[in-house]
């Protein structure tokens, strides 16, 4: 069964081919069945593999298949082949399985876009791409997969390409994620030259050899390596790209930027982490750009009043959270709320666009309100969603997964009580913006008749989401609900356990209770000023200072505009001195001066053939005088 | 004998093509076709035969074998031509060469197609023309005498000129003599230091002769040594071209037809690489690694530079042209690294190069037949008007700014590791340049082919022949990306031959390795304690 | 009769060519020209001859002899040019023969 490994990457590829291919040819029936078609085989074979894994592991719990070789010089001679251990049966299992409900949704959600074919393509080349990533085994193939997921963010943030507005968004997710890819691509050379291979396994092995904790290589290649993350997963300095990224079709957003792609950094994190555990600092530094990213997204949302950018900053911020189990070493914690966080953000977004297809487009949440009668499925799927985002406690995923995260980041042996807080802080304000999304859009009035109602393919899709959103959590239980936790087992073979301080405050019934009560009472907060109170905040937030910081959040901090005097207008500003070639004057000088000694010594050249004799005559007098007198 | 073939078959389709145009212009065409790909069959015959004698040479002559010596050839001519000189007629072929030559003739072949409908004006004078570019540029690759190889490079100047200057575009006779000046006055620099060192070597062991094998390893101050190396590397500076010698490039490029464009970018500035790892390193490995770090910076800045030009340009065909400059930064920084790794990044972005950037300007040639205009400004939102050439034009852009699983990526990946255990700055500011060739390839898309189409514009999508070609084009850097192993094998032998003359020097890897290593050691015996 | 001494004659050839020399530079008309070039050639050939009578040599003959022939097929192809810029131009002016100037 193992050995079926590579057709899970090949089936969307292959869709991508056969689309590319036969383009015009297809009916569009004919272009969803490939589309949506491939993947859902992918998945069907992902599962398939993932149950042989599960119930007759191979030896050394990974399985490696190789299929060519890349190229093989200097020393240097990566594989095409896979790697298949715990963590990307996990990834592997998650991108196939959303990729395919969201590829469905997509059939309805796109079928009246004219470049549905296109679409198509790139969701299936992503598809591809993603899971090239999370089962290289090699980090040169993964950074294939890592900029082809990239390119196709890309490509689909752009995809209504005749707005220059959305190919400007898709311009800058791409830039903005390339800057940290430089960063990965410098640590790939750091780690080549020292080790002297890319093949992940050996590489940790070499490095746990051969360097020593927190030696200066450890760290300088965990740091280059966490830049990369950093790009990929919107997380603090690199975050600006994600919210514009919205401007991509919703599935897209569903797909790339909540539930898979944007947690290439997680993934690519656990998967070095033996490079983190030399490095502590960068570890540390890892720990403390999740919290402050979470933090940061949180307020940020709060202030939002598109649906999606709300959704947008709220993933940054999970992955912020996820992020912080990482700095702290909770390596399967991270995996387990990227799982989870994969169920509800995806439904999340899907239900969010079944609104927006519903309401003809429309973004603004103020526009919005009273839907919950006019689209049931929509209303109770955000509902489970935001509760799950919100960490409601028992009944929701992400409650047993942001937990985790929670009590790890106080109980790591690693980890501290100001990490600590801040998970709790953001645990409050994700809850207060969670359920002010839920309230404006289907509560109050009704701003916005509602157009389109959505059919099974579009339903389907969030009905199993929801279902997943709230039991995807069972499998791992807390310790004081009986430690029911089989998915912990199951990653422990491939990652390291985290190291844990014996009886820390953070695994007392009290810590497990005060981080339910935060959930709650952040959304009894949201319910106290937006159902009860929402005048009131209305005049709050016109007050001077209130409205001014909230202009702030909204603009993400200011981080675009600092990005924009630092980087661009400088580049911009050289760009347009020097567009005529700086070097170009040199030789146009040289040019000149020629002309002059040319004008200076045709003005000789007078065509008067009296002067030319008696110039050559004088001439020749001299000669001859010289020659005679000398 | 094989390899005069290579020479005389476009050079004797060469006058045919302007015979039979008199009495029937489209024969001429047929012509040409014929006398580009019947050399281009005929390499590569040649290479898929000898797959195994390239192995053979490598085992054999490989790892360990004193340089370079005859036999390990895969075929060559050695006759006297003017012998009272010590000039002969000494052609060979290896890897390298071979690589060179399917170039060669492919970049012909292309070039014949893609003015298949564009050139109307003196059809017989212009194949003839593009014929004895590529007889000329065959000579190039495959003469070692020195000679010679001055000869070859400065016959194919002349119809390069004359290209340039008849069918070009409106400021084509200024961007004819540029680079014509450009091109003869560097060439007349390795002249000097070609003669410089013919006597050097002729008064030291009393044997005058141009014969490269022969030269090689001459003893002479390193001061002398130093200025001829610059000789040579003034000349191959210029055609590659390396910042600050580069601004005939955008000129030309611009100007040319796009014929023109396919051989410069194709194989024309690939002479400067070729002529750097053939013969300007091999004969002063010493004086060339004085100058490593300035041909470094140069590099960089080129790399960097290049890319920022490109995203400046409103000209959608100059644009690139400053691609090229940039590209072909990482293959002077790529020489100056001298490794393996580097080596072979060299020659797959040789490959590589003329491929993405070859396509993409047949592309703006497709373009300006058909709106008349290569201004991006008047463009905007082409996709929606001819899909098939918006998405080829989006599959080079990404080849372009090095996507990963196209053959770009391959050759960028390797000169940039192999850079990088020989300087870590150039390296990483050579990765910067992967940033800034992302804005410069998104930002043509969008200004060209994305967005609301405002200018009315209405013409044709790609025809078949235009398809087959880019498909083709598109086929082999999709492959090279996947599997270039071919192609590192083909170049093998000659990468490790150049590098075994170079052994004694502090050029040499094994002097880098080992210094890289002390440091290493050092590093982590620090560490550890 | 007293033989003309060497000075003398070579006095009298350097006046010749000297007269010839200043008319070509001061006299515009095309066919004048051709005459002070006559004399200028005519002013060697008597430098010829004075050295030969010196020396007593007959290659000083010799050479005069070739100076005519030359003088001769000058005078021809000068007299056709004459003709053709008479044609061209209307005039005889030398002056006007200036398309070559820079």
């Amino acid at each position: 069964m193992l050995q079926l490994l590579w057709i899970v990457p090949a089936l969307p590829a292959a869709g991508f081919v056969v689309l590319l291919l036969l383009n015009r040819h297809l009916s569009r029936r004919a272009t969803a069945l490939i589309g949506a078609g491939s993947v859902g085989l992918s998945a069907v074979v992902a599962i398939l593999i993932a149950v042989s894994f599960i119930t007759s592991p191979p030896p050394g719990d990974a399985y490696r298949q190789v299929l060519w070789t890349w190229f093989d010089t200097g020393g240097l001679a990566p594989q095409i082949a896979f790697y298949l251990d715990a963590m990307s049966v996990v990834f592997m299992v998650v991108i196939t399985f959303v990729g395919f409900l969201i590829h469905l949704y997509s059939t309805e959600f796109m079928e009246r876009d004219e470049g549905f074919t296109r679409f198509f393509m790139y969701m299936n080349l992503f598809v591809a791409s993603m899971l090239v990533l999370v089962l290289a085994d090699n980090l040169l193939l993964l950074y294939l997969g890592w900029e082809g997921v990239g390119m196709c963010s890309y490509l689909l943030i752009a995809f209504w390409q005749k707005d220059v507005q959305n190919v400007y968004c898709g311009r800058k997710a791409f830039i903005v994620t390339r800057v940290g890819d430089t960063a990965l691509i410098v640590g790939l050379f750091l780690l080549f030259t020292q080790l002297h291979t890319l093949e992940i396994q050996p590489l940790m092995a070499g490095a746990a050899k051969n360097w020593a904790a927190g030696s200066g290589v450890a760290v300088a290649a965990a740091a280059l390596l966490l830049g990369g993350a950093v790009g990929k997963s919107a997380q603090l300095p690199l975050q600006t790209w994600l919210p514009d990224a919205m401007a991509g079709p919703t599935p897209v957003s569903a797909l790339i930027h909540a539930a898979t792609m944007v947690t290439a950094g997680v993934y690519l994190i656990a998967r070095t982490n033996v490079l983190f555990t030399l490095a502590p600092d960068v570890r540390l530094a890892v720990a403390i750009i999740g919290t402050v990213t979470l933090l940061y997204a949180c307020f940020s949302a709060l202030a939002q009043h598109d649906i999606k950018r709300v959704l947008a900053y709220s993933t940054m911020s999970q992955i912020g959270y996820m992020f912080l189990a990482l700095g702290v070493a909770g390596w399967s914690a991270a995996i387990f709320h990227f799982m989870t966080h994969a169920f509800f953000k995806a439904l999340l977004f899907l239900a969010a666009g079944v609104v927006i297809e519903a309401l003809g487009g429309e973004h603004d949440i103020f526009k919005m309100g009273g839907l919950r009668r006019k689209l049931p499925t929509a209303f109770w799927a955000f509902i489970i969603g935001a509760a799950s985002l919100s960490a409601l406690p028992l009944i929701t995923d992400g409650f047993y997964s942001k937990d985790l995260i929670i009590e790890t980041s106080l109980g790591a042996v690693d980890g501290n009580a100001w990490l600590w807080l801040g998970a709790l802080a953001g645990s409050l304000l994700t809850s207060i913006y969670a359920f002010r999304l839920v309230f404006v859009v289907f509560f109050g009035e009704q701003q916005t008749p509602v157009t389109l109602h959505p059919r099974w393919r579009m339903k389907l899709p969030l009905v199993v989401l929801s279902v997943l959103s709230v039991v995807g959590g069972f499998v791992w239980l807390p310790g004081w609900m009986g430690g029911f936790h089989p998915f912990e087992t199951f990653l422990d073979t491939a990652l390291p356990v985290t190291q844990t301080v014996a009886g820390s405050f953070a695994y007392t019934g009290v810590a497990a209770l005060l981080t339910s009560l935060i959930a709650v009472v952040g959304v009894a907060l949201a319910t106290v000023w937006l159902v009860e109170s929402r005048a009131a905040l209305a005049r709050f937030a016109a007050r001077p200072t209130p409205h001014d910081v909230q202009t702030f959040w909204l603009n993400g901090w200011g981080f675009d505009w600092l990005y924009e005097h630092v980087f661009v207008i400088p580049v911009k500003w050289f760009a347009r001195v020097a567009r005529g070639d700086l070097v170009e004057p040199a030789f146009s000088g040289i040019a000149w001066l020629n002309l002059q000694a040319w004008r200076a010594l045709s003005a000789s050249q007078n065509g008067q053939l009296r002067v030319y004799i008696g110039v050559a005559g004088v001439g020749l007098a001299v000669i001859v005088a010289f020659v005679v007198l000398r | 004998m094989i390899l005069l073939w290579y020479i005389l078959i476009p050079a004797v389709a060469a006058p045919l093509a302007w015979l039979v145009s008199r009495s029937r212009p489209d024969l001429a065409r047929w012509v040409a076709l014929a006398g580009t790909a019947l050399p281009l069959a005929l390499v590569t015959w040649q290479w898929v035969s000898q797959a195994g004698a390239l192995k053979a040479a490598f085992v054999a002559h490989g790892p360990g074998a004193a340089g370079l010596v005859q036999g390990t050839w895969l075929a060559d001519v050695h006759a006297t031509w003017i012998a009272p000189l010590g000039i002969s007629f000494f052609l060979a072929e290896d890897g390298l060469t071979l690589i060179m030559l399917v170039l060669t003739f492919a970049m012909g072949l292309l070039a014949v197609l893609a003015s298949w409908r564009g050139i109307t004006a003196r059809v017989g004078f212009f194949h003839f023309m593009i014929l004895w570019t590529t007889a000329a540029l065959a000579g190039v690759f495959l003469s070692l005498d020195l000679f010679l190889f001055y000869f070859f490079f400065e016959m194919m100047l002349i119809p390069m000129y004359f290209v340039i200057a008849l069918w070009g575009h409106e400021r084509r006779v200024y961007a004819a003599i540029k680079f014509f000046i450009f091109t003869q006055a560097s060439g007349l620099l390795m002249l000097i230091a070609i003669l410089a060192l013919y006597f050097i070597h002729g008064r030291a062991t009393g044997v005058y002769t141009f014969d490269f094998t022969q030269l090689l390893g001459t003893q002479m101050p390193s001061g002398t040594a130093f200025l001829l190396m610059l000789g040579f590397f003034a000349a191959f500076a210029v055609k590659l071209p390396a910042f600050p010698l580069h601004t005939w490039l955008p000129d030309a490029h611009t100007e040319a037809p796009t014929a023109g464009s396919v051989i410069l970018a194709g194989v024309l500035i690939k002479i400067g690489a070729y002529g750097m790892i053939r013969f300007m390193v091999p004969l002063f490995p010493q004086a060339v690694y004085d100058f490593r770090t300035i041909g470094m910076i140069l590099a960089v800045i080129g790399i960097i530079y290049g890319a920022i030009m490109a995203y400046a340009q409103t000209d959608l065909k100059r644009l690139v042209a400053y691609t090229s400059v940039s590209h072909m930064g990482f293959v002077l920084l790529g020489i100056f690294a001298w490794n393996t790794l580097a080596l072979q990044g060299v020659v797959v972005q040789i490959v590589c190069h003329a491929l993405s950037t070859g396509a993409l300007f047949i592309l703006v040639g497709t373009l300006q037949d058909r709106i008349h205009t290569r201004d991006m400004a008047k463009m905007g939102g082409l996709w929606a008007v001819a899909p098939r050439m918006g998405g080829t034009a989006m599959f080079f852009a990404l080849a372009s700014l090095g996507l990963p699983g196209l053959g770009n990526f391959v050759a960028e990946f390797l000169i940039l590791v192999g850079t990088w255990q020989v300087s870590r700055w150039a390296a990483v500011l050579g990765a910067v340049g992967l940033v800034v060739a992302t804005v410069y390839a998104l930002w043509m898309m969008q200004r060209a082919f994305q967005g609301q189409e405002t200018h009315a514009l209405r013409f044709d999508d790609l025809v078949p022949r235009e398809t087959a070609m880019y498909a083709a084009l598109i086929a082999a850097l999709v492959v090279i990306g996947f599997y270039p192993q071919p192609l590192i094998a083909t170049a093998r032998q000659t990468v490790t031959a150049a590098q075994q003359m170079t052994a004694g020097s502090p050029l040499s890897p094994e002097a880098a390795s080992a210094a890289q290593t002390m440091i290493v050691d050092g590093a982590t015996a620090d560490d550890g304690q | 009769m007293a033989a003309v001494s060497l000075d003398h004659g070579l006095i009298l050839a350097a006046i010749l060519f000297v007269i010839g020399f200043v008319g070509l530079l001061t006299r515009r008309n095309l066919i004048v020209a051709l005459a002070c070039i006559e004399i200028m050639l005519n002013a060697a050939g008597l430098a010829f001859v004075v050295a030969g009578a010196r020396w007593g040599s007959a290659d000083g003959q010799v050479m005069f002899l070739f100076v005519l022939a030359m003088a001769a097929a000058e005078v021809a192809v000068g007299l056709a040019l004459a003709i053709r810029f008479r044609q061209s131009l209307g005039r005889l002016d030398v002056d006007d023969a200036d398309e070559m100037k820079g």
